[in-house]
């Protein structure tokens, strides 16, 4: 029984270049609340497609189902051209995973913790050697390839979880919060592996991250969640430029009349508000109106004293979709999937 | 082009995870001999101060028996003496008997083990990598009892190495009579690591994985014949003793290696304990193969 481990063409179903494609997808608990809620969405090839969440929004859970863990309530996804629940068994040999933490036996080394998940795909030792070599390579571990699991750092076992995660080439790799819990250079590393994975070797990532600037400097597009609803999706720009664009803030010398008509004219200006000598202009283009604002206000007759050019975060955009910021990291606890256990008795934490 | 760009063909017999997984439990065991010293102490002291403490044969000989007007010769008082021990333990001392018990109880220690490795598993997140992967789910189940069995095997063979030191009876012991133990002990730690297996693959807690481990792990043993013949025990305690396979797999051990009279015929030890370990073999990979598809 021997199986191409290259993945077969997608079949007609999927649009062409959509390398998952999730159709209604709902995962409920015990009947209860629905953890994920008709979740929508397609992702590109070669892109990186960010989920972003608070805590318990539904995230992990939807990894979970996309990865063959759980079992959708209903709903069905389409993975590399393979049905989600009609061939498990292709879907899992064209996606990696990296979970959340890290799921390496302690008791083995590196090298080990690689070559066993590579046999779990049924990949010959003559291609897992050198390619897990190459692998730890990547991630920065080959000098401690030979070492055991449990001496390893926090960011060492997330880096050896990427290595064993790419593996088996993946087409779509899954990232479950990839730098939760790093210390700034570690996150710093993993974000640069993963623009190498993306710009190197052409894969296509889906992570999730409660980050927002995590999701802002990665991501392609980012889907928001909350309460396992899918609230929004777009790119970061598209996101930040739906909450209403850049904000320019001008500080006029007093005694100058009220322009605001004549700013409104300005080309790209959507609107102006005056508080007491400042000028708040929403425009999409900050940096392209403002010089217009400059000689719309000196033509007025008005001397500008201030101008500052205010970018909407993601920050502003969860804000206004979910209506609370992401760092209350609220967790409904009716809604979060059973976990397991915590963090007493963990081996080699 | 780099080792990663390299395509292959891959293997999809599921042997080839099922050692890969068999494998990992077994590394983990040679490679920290600690481990193997550890879960050699307890049959060791079992052995070294169980055994020789319950020095029965002692109780007829050396003057401290006798029947008062009777006086009778010290000769024939042993001949009592060894006629009592061959008839109750169907060996000479107490020692040779109990030692024999000692592999049942470490292979039955080690299939134990592997229940608590399937906890493990879980809540390490290991058995969530495991089925994000291609590999057989019927594996998983399998990899654990097929190590538990291995590794059971080798510290029944140390275990067995200990007491001809220390002075089992080895003067009925055969090579055949070797196979036939070690395929006993094989079938029983087969059928119960399935068990232990079928009930750990729900559970994420070690507590309670211990505690079903403790609940089950002495009674077995001392309602077998392990450690005293079944024939004199209360009556009541008589079936649960003929129902047990720990009791099947000791008989077929007294048998080969001491050249004992057996509880049952070895026809009949064989193939409970061979029904035994295919049943639960059997049902223990169905279930948690259809748990974990879940």
């Amino acid at each position: 029984m021997l199986n191409q481990e290259t993945v077969k063409p997608a079949p007609t179903s999927a649009a062409v270049g959509e390398v998952l494609s999730i159709r209604g997808l709902t995962k409920s608990f015990d009947g209860k609340v629905n953890a994920v809620d008709g979740v929508t969405f397609s992702v590109l090839e070669g892109e990186i497609f960010g989920f972003l969440g608070p805590n318990g929004a539904g995230k992990s859970t939807t990894i979970n189902m996309l990865t063959t863990i759980l079992r959708p309530t209903s709903g069905d996804a389409t993975i590399c051209g393979h049905d989600l629940t009609g061939d498990q068994a292709a879907v899992r040999r064209s996606i990696g995973v990296v979970p959340q933490e890290s799921t390496a036996d302690d008791d083995l080394t590196g090298l080990e913790n690689v070559l066993l998940c590579a046999d779990f795909y049924g990949i010959p030792r003559r291609i897992s050697k050198p390619r897990a070599a190459e692998l730890l390579t990547l991630v920065e571990l080959d000098a401690h390839a030979g070492h055991k699991v449990s001496t390893y750092s926090g960011g060492m076992r997330r880096r050896l979880e990427l290595a064993s995660g790419l593996i088996n080439r993946p087409k779509l790799l899954f990232l479950d919060e990839p730098t939760l819990g790093l210390d700034v250079q570690t996150r710093a590393a993993v974000w640069e592996y993963i623009r190498k994975l993306k710009e190197e070797y052409h894969m296509t990532l889906f992570m999730t991250t409660h980050y927002l600037d995590e999701a802002d400097r990665l991501c392609d597009r980012i889907a928001l969640i909350d309460r396992g609803k899918i609230l929004k999706i777009g790119s970061p720009a598209e996101l930040k430029e739906s909450i209403g664009g850049d904000i320019i803030e001008v500080e006029v010398q007093p005694g100058a009349p009220d322009l605001s008509p004549i700013l409104a004219r300005v080309e790209h200006v959507r609107e102006v508000r005056k508080v007491n000598s400042d000028y708040r202009i929403k425009t999409e283009f900050g940096e392209q109106t403002a010089p217009a604002v400059f000689e719309a206000l000196r033509l007025g007759g008005a001397k500008v004293a201030r101008i500052a050019i205010e970018k909407p975060t993601l920050d502003q955009v969860y804000l206004e979709y979910t209506g609370r910021s992401i760092r209350e990291e609220h967790v409904d606890t009716t809604t979060r999937m059973p976990r397991r256990g915590g963090m007493f008795m963990r081996r080699g934490r | 082009m780099s080792a990663f760009e390299q395509q292959t063909t891959l293997n999809e017999n599921p042997v080839h995870g099922l050692w890969a997984l068999t494998n990992r439990e077994l590394k983990k065991w040679y490679k920290t001999p600690v481990i193997l010293l550890l879960s050699l102490i307890q049959p060791v002291i079992w052995l070294g101060l169980f055994g020789k403490a319950m020095n029965f044969g002692a109780i007829f000989t050396g003057g401290s028996f006798n029947i008062p007007g009777l006086n009778l010769p010290k000769s024939v008082l042993d001949s009592i003496s060894s006629q009592i021990m061959q008839q109750t333990f169907g060996t000479s001392d107490y020692f040779s008997f109990l030692a024999v018990g000692m592999l049942s109880f470490i292979s039955l220690f080690m299939a134990m083990q592997s229940g608590m490795s399937v906890v493990w598993d879980r809540r390490l997140g290991f058995l969530n990598k495991e089925l994000s992967t291609p590999l057989a789910r019927g594996a998983i189940p399998l990899g654990k009892v097929f190590a538990s069995i291995l590794r059971g095997l080798v510290q029944a063979a140390i275990v067995l190495v200990i007491a001809i030191l220390l002075g089992l009876d080895a003067s009925n012991v055969t090579i055949l009579g070797l196979l036939g133990t070690f395929a006993g002990l094989f079938l029983m730690v087969m059928g119960f690591s399935s068990l232990f297996v079928m009930l750990a693959v729900r559970s994420s807690n070690q507590d309670t994985q211990m505690m079903i481990v403790n609940l089950l792990n002495l009674p077995l043993l001392f309602a077998s014949n392990a450690m005293f013949p079944a024939k004199f025990m209360p009556g009541w305690l008589q079936p649960i003793v003929q129902a047990n396979p720990v009791s099947y797999a000791t008989d077929i051990s007294r048998q080969l290696l001491l050249g004992s009279t057996g509880m049952a015929s070895l026809g009949f030890d064989f193939l409970y304990l061979g029904g035994f370990a295919i049943a639960l073999t059997v049902l223990g990979t169905v279930i948690s193969w259809r748990f974990l598809s879940k």
